[in-house]
This record gives structure tokens, C-alpha cells and sequence, in this order.
């Protein structure tokens, strides 16, 4: 697995999720942190496309070898793609959680929830 | 690492599937110290052990080793041990961490009749599981002579370390396991690493006899559960002789309520423990394959739908997963 990492760039839920916001759009993972904790992951199955997430609820499940656990949308709105490749490559979510491992796209349905998360330096304060 | 039974246990080294799949190809060293021992010696220790012990001890040869089940009067499970006779009146008994002093109480408050002193050993044994094809190249590598044959148990010197080596394990591939003086044990653990071996944690140790069907106590053995519910009345003499047979011939005559199963999920997913049985039944070992590549697990089913080949659900977090019924080993190494 990669080392741990947490870009300065994106904003963090302190259920260990991100969020990457280019404009009303947004895209979501879960964190290094999150990853390591699961281990291995080998099945995630994504909403659908038109899902409407909730700030703070679960949106899908991940599964690793040993146990399964709830992925938490760090802000509200409405899914507009899905990381289909996760389907076939769930390991993706552990090689490279801020990238291929990426898991859906969101159109915003309120940009002041960002006022809820975490800059990077206060999630890596939080996970010590 | 996680606190068990006052333990801390390695659960995981660098990812469970690659710790896995290398004692499937090669070889892989657990750390299972939390194992508990008892010895229990002298003229009478055979006949005090075939009161505790469900097999029939009377069979095995010095050096030989053989599963047991410990039952109550009821015949509930108090816990699944080896036996390995060391010498004509000696025997290691190795047990549960978690059920250690229960088991030691145990065999201690019916010892009373016998000519037989019964030791708690736990303190001076150290234990590494080294399991997979390679298993035994590497250790014999390291040992001053031939490795004993697979239920059999012998000492050995290992990297200049005084041991008990046992041809037994726990994982379906064939292998060793080693007891050693705790003082001892990481040269020797660090000596088979240098040879190849490499770490596997607990979780892997779970997948791994997941998938060869193997009970985990706690998981598919309890109290509340007989031998012949588990599938394990294989373990369990006919002719009785020893606590709870009266109760586990009676299940075996009159045929159990319900039955261990191992089971495969036919869709995506993996039921997890404590997961309910659609129409009644709980799973109670769950996991993700990584040989199989697909959720597996243990089940206790209602006896009618318990045989081989038979469809059912399990209520996986909200969601039913559909699974069949398979033939044990789930994994045919």
C-alpha cells in the first residue's frame, strides 16, 4: 500500500472521507487513514447515477477481507458519475485512495456544508 | 495489534491477502504464543484424560498427537484442544487463550481421583504456527534433524533452540508448529524469517482455516452447541467413557436440530458473523476468500436444509445474499 498522505488541496470529513470541489462539482474518497484501517478492500458497489447523497449519512458500503463499513458523503447533492473501474479494481481504493480510487462524482446541492469539514492540517491534527 | 484475553495478537503484518496467499504458494510464520498450555502427568494422566477429553487418547502412540473436543455434562463445548503424548505418562495439552483457566480449572477440579498432577504450562511456551508448502524446508533448515510426520510431535533443536516440533496447524496446508521457551523465541522466529517465511497475522490465520473448515471456538463452538451440532462427532468415542457422552450420543441418535455448514455466497459480498439465516440460522464464521475470491463461512442450519447443494439468504446488514451449501474443505489444497 502507499505511504500515507493527505493533500493539502482537498477537504476532510472527520468520518475520514475527502473532498476534491472543482466549482459546484465535487468528487469523493475515502483517506489513507480510512484504507489502512479496512486493509484490502475487495468489493465497493456504487449508488446509482441521480442518487441524492446527505451530508453526513452513508452512501455506499466498502467491503475488505474483514469487515465492511459505511462511506460517509462529506457534503449534500446529487450523483453524476460513478468509478465504475472500482468494480472490477477495488484494490484502487487502497493503491490510490486520491486518485484512481476515487468514488463518485457529486453536483452540489449547498456549497456552504464545506463550512463542516476539516482543512488537511486539522484531519492529520484529528488522527493524532 | 489488538488486545484478546490478555494478549496483544499481531492481526495483520502487510495486508491479509498477501499474507494469505503466500502460505498458499510458500510459507508463511504466525506468532501464536497466546496459545495456552497444560501438561498433565503421572501413572493416572491417561485415564483422567479420557474423562476430559472427547477422542480416544488410549490410540495414540508416544509422540502422537490428536484433536479433542472438552465437553459439560450437557455436552456443550468448553473447548477444542490438541493432545500430544510427550512420554509413556506425559502429556501437552494446547488450548484457547481465552479458555485457558477455564479449561485449567477444569482439569484441575476433576484430578482429584487420579494419580496425575496437572501443570499449567501457558508461561514456558512460546508458539509459532509454520504452515504452507515451503513450511518444512525452512524449518528443517534450521533443526538438528528430520521433522517429525504430519500428527506427530517430537523435540528438535531449532537454530541452536530447544523445541517442541508438531507436524499439526491450522490452516489446511501442511506445515509445523513450534514450542519453544519464550526466551527463545524471536531468534528462532527471526531465523525462519530470514529464510523466506513470511509474517501472517491473525486475520490471515482466519481466512486460511475459513477456508479449510476449521472451527474457531467462540465463533462455531460454544456452551451452547454440542460436537454433533459442529459436525465433530467424528471426534467423539462411541463407546463414552468421558463427560457429556451420554448427552452427545443422545443428539447423535436422535439426529440434530441443526448443523454446521460451510457455505458460499453466490453473489458479490460476504456475510460476517452473527449474520441471520432467511427461515432460520445464523452464520457463524464469515469472511471474504481471498483464494476463492468470494465471501465464505460457516452456518448453522435448521438439519432439514443443511445438506450439500441447498439454496438460502443471509441477511447480510439489511440486504439478502443469496448462498449454497458446499462440501468441507471449502479450499481443496
Amino acid at each position: 500500500m502507499a505511504e500515507a498522505s493527505y493533500p493539502q488541496e482537498l477537504l476532510y470529513h472527520p468520518e475520514h472521507d475527502w473532498a476534491r470541489i472543482d466549482g459546484e462539482v465535487a468528487t469523493f474518497g475515502i483517506t489513507w487513514h480510512a484504507q489502512d484501517a479496512l486493509g484490502e478492500v475487495v468489493f465497493f458497489e456504487p449508488p446509482a447515477i441521480g442518487a441524492q447523497l446527505t451530508q453526513h449519512e452513508p452512501y455506499t458500503e466498502i467491503e475488505s477481507v474483514k469487515a465492511v463499513s459505511d462511506v460517509i458523503a462529506p457534503l449534500s447533492g446529487e450523483v453524476i458519475e460513478v468509478n465504475d473501474a472500482l468494480g472490477e479494481a477495488p484494490e484502487a481504493i487502497n493503491d490510490d485512495p486520491y486518485g484512481t480510487g476515487w468514488m463518485v462524482r457529486v453536483r452540489l446541492s449547498d456549497a456552504a456544508q464545506t463550512a463542516a469539514l476539516l482543512t488537511r492540517d486539522d484531519y492529520v491534527a484529528l488522527l493524532s | 495489534m489488538v488486545a484478546y484475553a490478555g494478549w496483544e495478537l499481531p492481526v495483520r503484518y502487510d495486508g491479509v491477502i498477501a499474507e494469505h496467499l503466500a502460505v498458499r504458494s510458500a510459507v508463511g510464520a504466525f506468532d501464536v504464543s497466546h496459545m495456552g498450555e497444560i501438561e498433565t502427568t503421572g501413572p493416572g494422566a491417561l485415564d483422567l484424560l479420557m474423562l476430559l477429553c472427547s477422542n480416544d487418547l488410549a490410540r495414540i502412540p508416544i509422540g502422537g498427537a490428536q484433536y479433542s473436543l472438552l465437553c459439560r455434562e450437557d455436552g456443550g463445548v468448553l473447548d477444542d484442544i490438541f493432545t500430544y503424548r510427550l512420554a509413556a505418562e506425559r502429556y501437552l495439552t494446547v488450548t484457547n487463550a481465552a479458555n485457558h483457566e477455564r479449561d485449567l480449572a477444569w482439569f484441575r477440579s476433576h484430578a482429584g481421583g487420579f494419580d496425575a498432577q496437572v501443570i499449567d504450562r501457558a508461561a514456558d511456551y512460546a508458539m509459532i504456527a509454520v504452515q504452507g508448502p515451503l513450511a518444512r524446508e525452512v524449518v528443517q533448515a534450521i533443526a538438528s534433524a528430520p521433522l517429525p510426520e504430519r500428527m506427530t510431535i517430537a523435540a528438535r533443536t531449532l537454530d541452536g533452540a530447544e523445541a517442541l516440533v508438531a507436524g499439526t496447524g491450522y490452516t489446511g496446508e501442511d506445515g509445523v508448529e513450534l514450542l519453544i521457551a519464550p526466551a527463545e523465541a524471536l531468534g528462532v522466529w527471526n531465523a525462519l524469517l530470514r529464510r523466506g517465511a513470511k509474517p501472517a497475522g491473525l486475520a490471515a490465520r482466519d481466512t486460511l482455516r475459513t477456508e479449510a473448515c476449521f472451527h474457531l471456538y467462540g465463533n462455531d463452538l460454544g456452551t451452547e452447541r454440542g460436537p454433533i451440532e459442529a459436525g465433530l462427532g467424528w471426534c467423539c468415542r462411541p463407546g463414552g467413557g468421558y463427560i457429556g457422552a451420554e448427552a452427545v450420543s443422545a443428539v447423535r441418535e436422535a439426529g440434530p436440530a441443526e448443523q454446521l455448514v460451510p457455505f458460499v455466497i453466490t453473489e458479490r459480498g460476504a456475510a460476517r458473523p452473527g449474520d441471520r439465516v432467511i427461515g432460520g440460522g445464523v452464520v457463524t464464521s464469515g469472511t471474504f476468500s481471498p483464494s476463492l475470491e468470494t465471501g465464505i463461512g460457516m452456518a448453522y442450519l435448521p438439519s432439514e436444509r443443511a445438506a450439500v447443494g441447498t439454496e438460502f439468504e443471509i441477511d447480510v446488514r439489511g440486504k439478502h445474499r443469496r448462498a449454497r451449501v458446499e462440501t468441507r474443505p471449502l479450499l481443496k489444497v
